[in-house]
């Protein structure tokens, strides 16, 4: 009994009342490896505003890690500035920088190495190569950060990095400055949302073979090539803007090899192309903005059981365009504003079906350089009459029911 | 009297058309000149020539010993009545008569007699296009003589004119005469021209068939009849 | 003294109803689009079309049929001591004036009330720049045809040829040879007509997202850096000035 009391005397303290150890550029502890040296799990570690060398400091316990005034953590371009591999570790608070660049390995700010229920909120990663890089890892809330990446292409990695991990929460992050802003590959359920990714060499949001997973109320802006969702299953992308992702083959949204997945309730605004795609089967797009694109979408004819429904389609210099035809999808119910169709009975639904590929995009498809033409009275006349009398344009696209007036509080 | 004009020289053709074929002549002030010829003889060429109106294609036009062709300044010296005046249909007379002073510039030293001899000024606030051929012609002719201009250049100045008008013209072609000036006219009113020029010169396939006063004229051909003189000179 | 001259043409034309029906045609195209569309940009787009067909067809028939119509009064003029330089410079101030009056009036002020934006601006622009060069255009035409008939049939040929045979033309050339790089000869090609040249000033701005993408890097290049900005200008900018440069050539050596 005494000894059991004992034991819980020298024992309970250490387990139920963790300890907090301050890290101040002028204390007892000058850097956050020493207070991780000294600390145990459970501990609290909080570092005052300051300036300090971090190369690959080793997170391999469970750890809160606050930084008061923002710290700096600053990798001097040396080595990766941290690496957690303990579960339940919370970093908070810091400005990560500089991180080794290289093309021998993707060193990064932050790296999430095998490990779970890991929170990292609230930091500014500056002219790291890779911003967050998490692989082989479960159940991490990504929240409130901000990756601003050096804005030279050659030493730019990914923003947000993901490899191998699943139930991962993104969550109100800015990424900018990066080659990709948010990058995928084999992640599943999860969910990435409220994000702002802009200005990136490559791609807003890279997604590949992550089937399962969501992302809402992001805004992908600017981006070098857009956004590119590819060879996944099961994706909701929903209340999502892509905008001004603007040249030759850049698409506000490209997909490829995607199924069973669900677009609605986007805006796709002043994109060359909206959306893009690219042997899909089972996509349902709906509830949809496009508005000024050069190109509101572009469907591939190897895409089948596409389902295009309630969606605006305004200002656009072509609303849809593609490389054949498009038999096996479906338009339905969209608002047009070229359509130039009557509503006899008033019912809101135009009287006559519109087809919303024009002679012009198919002479587009042969001969790009005819842009040129653009709004000329021949293209116009030339349009005009295909509509009224339909020759070339495919038999099979066409919305039966054409909406009189846009949707509204899409 | 001093030499206004001299000619020399001076060839137009409208295509394969030789209007005027190295014409010369000169004319002196204190005359009333009248250019007589058949039809296309180059009469109008020959006025529109002097006028800058048609550029010739070759030859020279002094005007005070000055050459003029292609240039503008002289015109400020001659007042010119064309034979159909058009104006702007809308414009009123008052409002052409105000025009022309601030296009010329002149605004003192007006002569305004023909507007007073004509009555124009109870017609000021008539439109141009309501007006008969007739007031036209007077408004033509008191445009001429606005300018006190050293040249006049009349083109049949009284085919529209009521007898009453043609006779205040030519009272002011005489009046101008008086003062030194040249008067260039066209007539086809053999009477008219007999009743006010001094000298004819006529114009044949483009150059001077002959210049010379109306009195040697009649005395040369002992013809009292300006008609009758010119039809027996011309077929000696 | 051009401007006396150009003074008294404006008086003349303001008082013919000619005008004022065009300036009514205009102004009652313009705002029944605006108010039938509740968006913008498409009645934007609706604008563009009728204004790149109407504008230089009024804009080349009036300033042709006007100059004949005061054929007699630029004789009178030819009479007068005043350059004939002056005289064609005065007439064609007065004409533009009068026709871009009717421009502002019945396209410039629907676009400010109803669409006040940098494509509106741009087509105000380029819709002034289009009359003027339709104009001078028209004064080439007068210049070098004798008589009313024939000046009004060479204005109507060179604005059908403008408006509609030249992009005709342009894609039957596109089908013909569409597999060479034509990119640099498009470029040159479209600035041989100043209709186009308007309508790709206001393809700029509302339709740079196609014009971004699809036709390779050198569009993007051109029209990107505002160079193809510059170059749509100036040489619309050519378009007014060289049909009257050689419209006062002529009407310097020509007879009345």
């Amino acid at each position: 009994m005494r000894v059991l009391l004992l034991v819980l005397c020298l024992f309970i303290p250490e387990m139920l009342i963790s300890r907090t150890i301050v890290v101040a550029p002028a204390g007892k502890i000058t850097s956050l490896k020493n207070a991780v040296a000294l600390a145990k799990d459970g501990d609290t570690i909080i570092v005052k505003a300051g300036k300090y060398n971090s190369f690959n400091t080793l997170i391999n316990k469970q750890l809160t890690i606050l930084g008061q005034g923002y710290p700096v953590l600053d990798a001097g371009f040396k080595e990766e500035c941290l690496t957690i591999t303990a579960h339940h570790v919370k970093v908070d608070g810091f400005i990560v920088k500089n991180s080794k660049t290289g093309a021998m390995r993707d060193y990064a700010g932050i790296r999430l190495h095998h490990t779970a229920y890991v929170t990292i909120s609230n930091n500014k990663l500056l002219h790291n190569f890779f911003g967050i890089y998490v692989s082989d890892s479960r159940n991490i809330q990504i929240l409130n950060n901000e990756c601003k990446g050096s804005a030279i292409q050659m030493e730019s990695g990914n923003g947000i990095h993901l490899w191998k991990s699943n139930h991962i929460t993104i969550k109100n992050n800015y990424v900018t400055g990066h080659r990709d802003g948010i990058y995928f590959e084999f992640v599943k359920a999860s969910l990435i949302h409220h994000n702002l990714s802009e200005k990136n060499f490559r791609y807003g949001l890279h997604f590949m073979f992550s089937d399962d997973d969501v992302y809402q109320y992001n805004t992908f802006k600017n981006n070098g090539s857009g956004v590119a969702v590819m060879y996944s299953k099961r994706i909701k992308m929903t209340n999502n803007v892509f905008k001004e992702n603007w040249g030759s083959s850049i698409y506000g949204l490209l997909l490829k090899d995607i199924s069973y997945s669900q677009i609605s309730n986007n805006n796709f605004i002043r994109n060359t192309t909206g959306v893009y795609m690219e042997a899909c089967e089972e996509i349902s797009i709906s509830k949809n903005n496009f508005n000024n694109n050069g190109w509101a979408i572009r469907v591939l004819a190897n895409c089948i059981n596409s389902k295009f429904i309630a969606n605006n389609f305004i200002a656009n210099s072509f609303d849809v365009s593609t490389n054949g035809t498009l038999n096996l999808n479906h338009f339905e119910h969209n608002y047009w504003d070229k359509y130039e169709g009557y509503d006899l009975n008033k019912n809101g639904i135009g009287d006559i079906p519109y087809r919303p590929i024009s002679l012009y995009a198919q002479i587009m498809e042969q001969i790009p350089q005819s842009v040129m033409l653009m709004r000329s009275f021949i293209i116009n006349l030339m349009d005009k009459v295909e509509r009224s009398i339909p020759s070339v344009t495919p038999e099979s696209v066409k919305d039966v029911q054409p909406k009189m007036k846009p949707w509204k509080n899409l | 009297m001093e030499e206004l004009i001299k000619i020399s020289n001076l060839k137009k053709s409208f295509g394969k058309l030789n209007v005027l074929k190295g014409l010369n002549c000169s004319f002196n002030g204190g005359r009333v000149v009248s250019i007589l010829g058949p039809n296309a003889s180059g009469k109008t060429t020959l006025i529109k020539s002097i006028l800058g109106m048609v550029i010739p294609d070759s030859g020279e036009i002094f005007f005070k010993g000055s050459p003029v062709v292609n240039t503008y300044q002289y015109k400020e010296n001659i007042g010119y009545m064309p034979q159909i005046g058009r104006y702007p249909d809308h414009m009123q007379i008052g409002q052409l008569l105000k025009m022309m002073q601030d296009i010329r510039k002149k605004h003192s030293g007006l002569d305004e007699s023909l507007i007073a001899a004509f009555q124009l000024q109870s017609m000021f606030n008539k439109a141009m296009h309501t007006l008969s051929g007739g007031t036209r012609q007077k408004v033509s002719a008191a445009l001429a003589c606005l300018f006190n201009p050293d040249v006049l250049i009349l083109d049949e100045p009284t085919a529209g004119l009521d007898p009453l008008a043609a006779e205040i013209l030519k009272e002011k072609i005489q009046e101008q005469k008086a003062k030194g000036k040249l008067i260039l006219i066209t007539s086809h009113i053999m009477s008219e021209v007999d009743e006010i020029a001094d000298e004819v010169m006529y114009l044949f396939e483009g150059q001077v068939k002959f210049f010379m006063p109306l009195s040697q004229i009649k005395s040369s051909t002992g013809e009292e009849k300006l008609g009758k003189a010119l039809t027996k000179i011309l077929a000696s | 003294m051009m401007f006396k001259i150009a003074k008294y043409i404006i008086f003349d034309i303001l008082k013919s109803k000619v005008l004022l029906a065009y300036t009514l045609l205009l102004a009652i195209i313009c705002t029944s689009i605006f108010m039938a569309d509740a968006d913008v940009t498409k009645g934007l787009v609706s604008i563009t079309t009728v204004m790149l067909i109407i504008v230089p067809l009024v804009s080349i028939v009036y300033a042709t049929t006007y100059y004949f119509n005061a054929y007699e009064f630029t004789e009178l003029l030819v009479s007068q001591p005043i350059s004939r330089l002056h005289i064609l410079m005065g007439k064609y101030i007065g004409i533009s004036t009068s026709i871009l009056l009717a421009f502002v009036l019945g396209v410039c002020v629907p676009i400010a009330v109803f669409a006040f934006s940098t494509t509106g601006l741009t087509m105000m622009a380029t819709g002034a720049l289009l009359t003027l060069s339709f104009i001078s255009l028209a004064f080439w035409a007068s210049t070098i045809t004798r008589d009313k008939a024939k000046g009004i049939g060479l204005a109507l040929m060179i604005w059908f040829y403008f408006a509609i045979i030249f992009d005709g033309l342009v894609l039957l050339f596109l089908f013909l040879f569409g597999d060479y790089p034509l990119e640099k000869a498009m470029i040159a090609i479209i600035s041989l007509n100043p209709i186009d040249l308007a309508r790709i000033l206001i393809l700029l701005q509302l339709d740079i997202s196609a014009l971004m993408g699809y036709t390779g890097a050198l569009y993007q290049q051109f029209f990107g850096s505002g160079l193809g900005i510059a170059f749509s200008l100036i040489l619309q900018l050519l378009w007014i000035v060289i049909p009257m440069i050689l419209a006062l050539k002529i009407f310097k050596k020509k007879d009345l």
